[in-house]
């Protein structure tokens, strides 16, 4: 066998908190359809990203045609023949679908003036190659996602791209149009070109890829040949980490009332989909699901951050007015948000201002903070969670990231909620402070709050929840009970493999 | 010709919206369709066009300047200075435009290497220039000689035509922005001006120099609010530097903003602009016949926060439309 077109051979690539990749080695050869998968995490984005030169190797090696190339960006990637297509689509919506496909390497004459009958007979000739039957000249505002993929694979292609990488293209498709991106791609492989794609969907792998890199903790967890890819295998190899049932939270049955209750919501990102469920006091409930799956878009309006499309939330059967954090929060119910940085802590603040900013109306007199109050409240929080800090007036942005997190849960625990929304509660958390934040959690479910748990991280699930709701595009797409708790049964779900 | 009509949906609105506007001002003040009336707005829609021209570069990129009015006070002021002081017409000119691109540079590099913002850079730009003028002009209003009246009858008044007055600043206006229109959807630097509006990232990943083309929109926009100054001073016959030109830059962006420009950037045509100008000195000339001219505030703030939530309305309708198509 010739050399394959891209080769990657033991890629090191280190973030802060994160060894994304490890050793990683992968080929990509021409006329042939790679599937790179994993678990949310597993390095899948970032082994595409080193690929298409945005980020630079720490150690390791990548070959071009068995030559070794350094990348030094994307420009070079794309000089090489290489094309990423990113999850989120680079477009300017403002231009014609012609002009999107030739930005930056528009036809001229004249020197400065832009040749449309050049442009739009290139673009035609890109667009034919993907089959996209829309005008040149129409602008790429009217076009639906699936069409702005095409759009983009069009523009790899006018590019001369040989070897084509897409993160995700499927995440935001419709299944037809996910059905056409798949034709084309049959096309692309026709014509020699190489195609990478990473994907969550395994049926969708099952039927497309002639061959299949699984990561997994940012290591090479094994690869499948065309006849050897099945579902289970791959679920086989993205999770197949043992558990130690020894670490887990012992079995409580959770026996009290209905504290808080999801009837019907939907959210504005999937208004077709109603989800119903309801957690019972002294309960910590899993909600599993891959990214994109509709999961933190749930927790905002159950919380009133957004407005819900329909349907009701009740806390202690009373029903939250729609779209009112400040509602919830008199409720009873906090949401410690999936973007700690953006959407849960003051980075400026200090800890103190931190912790007290939502139960300042109780800590006051005629309007002024009674300081005294305040003071006792931050000892007693810093306490129960460990916080570790020089200070309480130090600036929580100096804080590591555990401490962080314990800074945003401490601030919601202080008024004694009723209900807990946590999403990811754990995400950049060092193990020690995922330990302590495990058991502040299961303190409060003992002491009868209803919890609500997003993560992405299936182990936390498995260890923390007493029943887990999985999520797949949108809805509910099944429950799985204490007894039958494992990886598999959570992500066969979450992929879609399993419909029950 | 059905994808022109769709690509230009808007504009056309823009358009019959002022149809309605022209007709509804005519029904309240018969005055206000009057030769002498009409060519007032004409005139002001040129003066206030060529500055509204300028900023929609800079907002087609993202960006803000609120330099203009101060800009258009010390040019009005530099003018007859640097006449007084012995320069040749050309030379001053020549002066004014030289610095004006200065003016523009400094801003676009501020903001694109040094990452200020563009509402600081050039709020800041708006003190500086104002203090420039007053310093220029010296307290005493700056009077433009009785030999530069030909110039005012050519660059501002023009002639009547069949009895209807046209503006030559109006006429002035429009061949710039059909040039404006050119260099926008005709050039690959227009398209990419565009496209980095719209987009910077993604014009960025294309290869494209974004720097380059934000920092060239800030001169554009100055080299307007120069030439505009000037044309005013033509028009006021006298500048006093402390106050001429005062919050122009808001009437521009006004204009430009009625014309269909989304703050946001990427977003808006240049006959939108010609149009929205037209608008804007519509309603100026209608307040004062049918209120009194200290209305004129009001009504205008008024207009535009409406057309604004119109504009919401219709974009929100487009997107409903989408989703079912």
């Amino acid at each position: 066998m010739s050399a394959p077109l891209l080769e990657a051979v033991a890629l090191w690539k280190r973030f802060p908190g994160v060894q994304a990749l490890a050793e990683v080695s992968a080929r990509f050869g021409a006329g042939e359809v790679v599937a790179v998968m994993g678990e949310n995490g597993a390095g899948k984005s970032t082994l595409m990203k080193v690929l298409a030169g945005v980020h630079a190797p720490d150690a390791g090696e990548i070959r071009w045609e068995g030559r070794a190339v350094r990348m030094a960006g994307v420009a070079q990637a794309e000089a090489l023949g290489i094309a990423f297509i990113h999850q989120e689509l680079n477009l300017c919506e403002n231009l014609s679908v012609a002009e999107n496909i030739m930005l930056g390497r528009e036809p001229r004459w004249g020197g400065c003036w832009l040749d449309r009958r050049a442009l739009r007979e290139r673009a035609r000739g890109a667009l034919e190659r993907v089959g996209l039957a829309v005008a040149p000249e129409v602008l790429v505002e009217s076009l639906s996602i699936g069409q702005r993929q095409m759009v983009e694979i069009a523009r790899a292609l006018a590019r001369e791209a040989r070897l084509v990488i897409m993160d995700e293209p499927t995440s935001s498709l419709t299944s037809g149009e996910a059905e056409r991106l798949f034709g084309v791609v049959g096309e692309l492989k026709a014509q020699g070109l190489g195609v990478v794609f990473i994907s969550h969907r395994l049926r969708e792998v099952e039927a497309v890829a002639d061959r299949v890199v699984v990561l997994k903790d940012g290591r090479n967890s094994g690869s499948l040949r065309r006849g050897e890819i099945g579902a289970e295998r791959m679920v086989q190899l993205m999770v197949g980490r043992d558990l130690d049932p020894a670490r887990r939270r012992p079995w409580e049955v959770a026996t009290g009332a209905v504290r808080l209750e999801v009837a019907g919501l939907r959210t504005r990102a999937w208004p077709g989909q109603a989800v119903s469920f309801a957690v019972r006091a002294g309960e910590i409930v899993g909600l599993a699901g891959l990214v994109g799956a509709g999961r933190s878009e749930l927790a905002r309006v159950v919380a009133g951050v957004d407005r819900a499309v329909g349907g009701a939330v009740r806390v202690d059967g009373v029903a939250l007015p729609p779209g009112r954090v400040g509602a919830a929060v008199a409720a009873g119910l906090a949401l410690a948000p999936e973007d700690r940085k953006e959407q849960g802590i003051f980075l400026e603040m200090s800890i103190l201002e931190n912790l007290a900013l939502p139960g300042l109306g109780r800590m006051q007199r005629g309007g002024f903070v009674r300081s005294g109050q305040v003071a006792a409240l931050g000892a007693r929080m810093r306490d129960l969670l460990g916080i570790r800090a020089a200070g309480l007036e130090q600036a929580a942005g100096l804080l590591s990231g555990g401490n962080q997190q314990k800074v945003v849960l401490a601030k919601w625990l202080a008024l004694g909620p009723k209900v807990l929304v946590l999403d990811e509660p754990t995400r950049g958390v060092d193990v020690g402070a995922k330990a302590e934040i495990y058991r502040v959690v299961e303190e409060l479910a003992a002491g009868g709050a209803a919890v609500l748990m997003i993560s992405s991280d299936l182990e936390e699930v498995l260890r923390l929840s007493d029943r887990v709701l999985v999520m797949h595009e949108g809805r509910l797409a099944g429950e799985v009970g204490r007894a039958a708790l494992s990886e598999e049964a959570v992500m066969a779900l979450a992929t879609g493999t399993f419909c029950p | 010709m059905k994808q022109l009509l769709h690509n230009h949906s808007k504009t056309l609105l823009i358009l019959a919206l002022l149809g309605v506007l022209t007709l509804v001002c005519g029904a309240l003040e018969p005055r206000f369709l009057s030769p002498d009336s009409l060519g007032m707005v004409l005139k002001y829609a040129g003066l206030f066009g060529v500055i509204a021209l300028g900023v929609s570069f800079v907002i087609l990129t993202g960006g803000i300047d609120l330099s203009i009015g101060s800009w258009v006070g010390l040019s009005a002021v530099l003018y007859p200075v640097l006449l007084k002081n012995g320069l040749g017409m050309g030379a001053a000119a020549a002066a004014i435009a030289g610095l004006s691109v200065g003016a523009g540079l400094l801003h676009g590099l501020l903001v694109t290497r040094l990452n200020l913002q563009p509402f600081l850079v050039t709020l800041c730009g708006l003190f500086i220039y104002r203090g420039l003028a007053r310093v220029l002009g010296g307290g005493r209003e700056q009077i433009l000689g009785a030999d530069q009246e030909w110039l005012r009858d050519a660059l501002v008044l023009g002639r009547p035509v069949a009895g209807w007055p046209v503006p030559s600043v109006f006429v002035l206006m429009v061949g710039l922005a059909a040039g404006a229109a050119v260099f926008l959807n005709l050039t690959v630097t227009g398209r990419r001006l565009l496209a980095t509006g719209r987009n910077e990232q993604a014009a960025r990943y294309c290869g494209i120099d974004t720097v380059r083309l934000r920092v060239l929109a800030y001169v554009l926009c100055s080299l307007l609010a120069g030439l505009g100054g000037v044309l005013f001073l033509l028009d006021a016959r006298s500048a006093l530097g402390s106050s001429f030109g005062n919050s122009y830059e808001l009437w521009a962006i006004a204009g430009a903003v009625l014309g269909g420009c989304s703050l946001r950037g990427g977003q808006g045509a240049v006959a939108g602009v010609v149009l929205g100008s037209v608008m804007v000195a519509e309603v100026r000339q209608a307040v004062f016949f049918v209120a009194g001219d200290e209305w004129k505030e009001f009504v205008i703030g008024v207009f535009i926060l409406a057309g604004v939530m119109a504009d919401e309305a219709f974009a929100r309708w487009m997107a409903a439309r989408r989703v079912r198509a």
